[in-house]
């Protein structure tokens, strides 16, 4: 339970002369979430990506292990084993990577399949994932067009947790969700990671929505880490000026609880 | 503040016939569904959600596609300042920001511009209308022709509407760009050269550039880093502050609607289902998908979203429509739609508005 998943050391992601990504330290612990905060172009994304091993064209330096592989070393075969059965990437728009002619549940198997998990095993694997991301099982029924987005992203998830991925890599899981929708998947990576152990990297622009989850923040600009540190110090004490410039950004709500007299309004 | 065209306050408002529109509404003609609603066209003007001289206005508008109908009998107003539309999607805002612009014609009900019907706004009306009232929408490119400039873009816009020399239009292209913060050099630059919230901006330049009264703002920042949002929501403050600017924004940040909109409607399933001061309805919500939409929004450094549970259940078609989802929910709730009705100074639609405001705990509904 408390392996080091990810760990990244002198990650540095060049395209032409210029570094696009570079990242000294980050780890993620099982039964921990780190968030990657920043903006379009902080290279927030090519971090997440470049750890799995999924940028082409651009050099790449440093050290990667996803629970204990060399990413950037390992061959191709090593790296197709640990994509999937040991690490799962969760996208913002599920219902694109599902394949639109199978129903759900078929995509499970398939899935299950190609990892060796055949049968009852993977009928009951299939069964505990969907419970565990709070889906009802007669959705495996159903076609990926016939579920909402937040259904779907839930159901991501859940192929991840069925094929054993103990690391989901996560790209503003919820960001194209109604907030009510936004919320379930949250709460579901939230469980996930207390009740299984599960390492979760997010990478996300919504600091308000990072907060509630994060155990630990990485604020990125321009391709560098600016400021990193336990969520709960980097938001109520921001030590790097652009990371208060973003806090200030967010559009902050009233107290839930009391009326606030109308002057306060801002 | 400068004399507005269009713009009659003190003629009194047209009571409409919901009837006189819908023989001309394309689609089959299905019964009226509004027809058992007690909301009567103009009885709106009482509440305060709706204030009287509104520039732009919407009474009992029902919206099909076909024999689908998509919005129910809504009544809103914008005149100046910010009115925030909340709902998720598929709530219908869309559609009824394409009404209100007058993109699509009302199946039953009035959109007024002014004092005026803009189904039987003349061709010099129209032009009027659509001058005064401009969108802007959640992607910016889509407002700018990928193979102009922004300068070219903007000056379209200006010659459109105004006769102008190209010294001064320059010098108007100019000074738009300032205002949305914007460096000017930008003008010579096409969509594909800029960032999206560059793009952004310049789409809402253009729709300021020819002067409007209001704007339509479909999720106009939902796509923009926070700070971008941030410039772009400073902006519009300013807007209405300095040129008394009107703006209907439609989101489903609440965050946003909190700090721009003095007056809000919450919409579920094509219904106005809560509307009323924004500061209100955020504190101390009266309909139980308001309470839900507001303790789902994350909070820097609060606790975690609240999930409602069955978001995923479609509306009910009959009784109210937010029942599957409703952890209130009873028998009464099933059998009968609950009406529009004035509680603690906001109108909504819940037959246990009162309990909500009590602070029945909003636990979430089981599966």
């Amino acid at each position: 339970m408390s392996g080091t998943m990810i760990r990244i050391r002198d990650l540095a992601v060049r395209m032409g002369d210029r570094v696009i990504a570079s990242v000294p330290e980050l780890d993620v612990v099982a039964g921990e979430c780190v968030a990657i905060v920043g903006e379009s172009g902080s290279g927030k994304t090519t971090t997440l990506l470049a750890t799995l091993g999924l940028i082409e064209g651009a050099d790449i330096s440093g050290n990667i292990a996803i629970d204990g592989v060399d990413v950037l070393s390992a061959p191709l075969a090593e790296l197709r084993r640990i994509r999937g059965s040991r690490v799962a990437l969760v996208m913002q728009s599920p219902q694109a990577a599902l394949n639109p002619t199978m129903r759900l549940g078929t995509l499970m198997r398939r899935a299950l399949a190609r990892h060796g998990v055949k049968g009852a095993e993977a009928r009951s694997r299939a069964a505990d994932a969907v419970t565990a991301v709070l889906l009802e099982p007669a959705i495996l029924r159903r076609y990926p067009h016939q579920v909402s987005g937040g259904q779907a992203q839930r159901f991501a998830i859940a192929l991840a947790i069925a094929l054993g991925a103990e690391v989901v890599l996560a790209d503003e899981p919820t960001s194209a969700l109604d907030v009510t929708v936004q919320a379930e998947v949250v709460a579901v990576l939230r469980r996930l990671r207390d009740e299984r152990g599960l390492a979760v990297l997010l990478v996300s622009h919504d600091l308000a929505l990072v907060s509630t989850i994060a155990d630990r923040v990485v604020v990125m600009k321009d391709g560098a880490v600016v400021e990193s540190g336990p969520a709960a110090d980097v938001f109520a004490r921001p030590g790097d000026a652009y990371t208060r410039e973003l806090i200030a950004a967010v559009p902050q709500l009233p107290d839930r609880l009391a009326a606030e007299p109308a002057e306060d309004k801002k | 503040m400068t004399e507005r065209p269009g713009d009659d306050l003190s003629s009194p408002l047209v009571p409409s016939d919901p009837t006189a529109r819908a023989t001309t509404a394309p689609g089959p003609a299905a019964s009226d569904p509004t027809a058992a609603d007690e909301t009567v066209p103009g009885t709106a003007a009482v509440d305060a959600a709706v204030p009287r001289g509104a520039m732009l206005r919407a009474d009992g508008v029902t919206l099909a596609y076909g024999s689908t109908v998509v919005v129910h009998d809504v009544a809103l107003a914008v005149g100046d300042g910010g009115v925030g539309l909340i709902g998720e999607s598929g709530s219908g805002k869309t559609t009824l920001a394409r009404a209100l612009l007058g993109l699509l014609r009302p199946h039953s009900g009035t959109i007024r511009y002014g004092s005026r019907d803009l189904g039987s706004l003349d061709r010099k009306g129209r032009a009027e209308f659509r001058r005064a009232v401009q969108p802007v929408f959640q992607d910016g490119s889509e407002a700018l022709d990928p193979r102009m400039t922004v300068e070219a873009s903007i000056s379209e816009a200006l010659t459109t509407h105004h006769r102008m020399d190209r010294a001064a239009r320059r010098a108007r292209v100019t000074s738009l760009l300032e205002d949305v913060g914007l460096d000017p050099a930008v003008a010579v630059r096409k969509p594909h050269q800029m960032s999206g919230g560059q793009r952004q901006r310049v789409a809402i330049a253009r729709a300021l550039a020819v002067e409007p009264r209001l704007l339509v703002l479909d999720e106009p920042t939902s796509a923009l880093d926070v700070t971008v949002q941030a410039r772009i929501l400073d902006l519009l403050e300013r807007l209405a502050a300095e040129h008394g600017l009107g703006y209907l924004l439609i989101t489903h940040n609440l965050g946003v609607v909190d700090r721009l909109c003095d007056t809000s409607h919450v919409l579920f399933a094509g219904r106005v289902v809560e509307s009323g001061s924004t500061r209100d309805l955020l504190t101390r919500p009266a309909h139980p998908y308001t309470l839900a939409l507001r303790d789902a929004v994350p909070r820097l450094g609060g606790k975690p979203p609240r999930p409602s549970g069955r978001t995923e259940a479609a509306p009910a078609a009959s009784g109210c429509p937010f029942r599957l989802r409703c952890p209130l929910a009873t028998d009464v709730c099933r059998d009968q739609p609950p009406a529009a009705r004035e509680v603690e100074g906001r109108r909504v639609a819940c037959h246990r508005a009162e309990e909500v405001l009590a602070g029945v705990p909003n636990r979430p509904v089981s599966r």
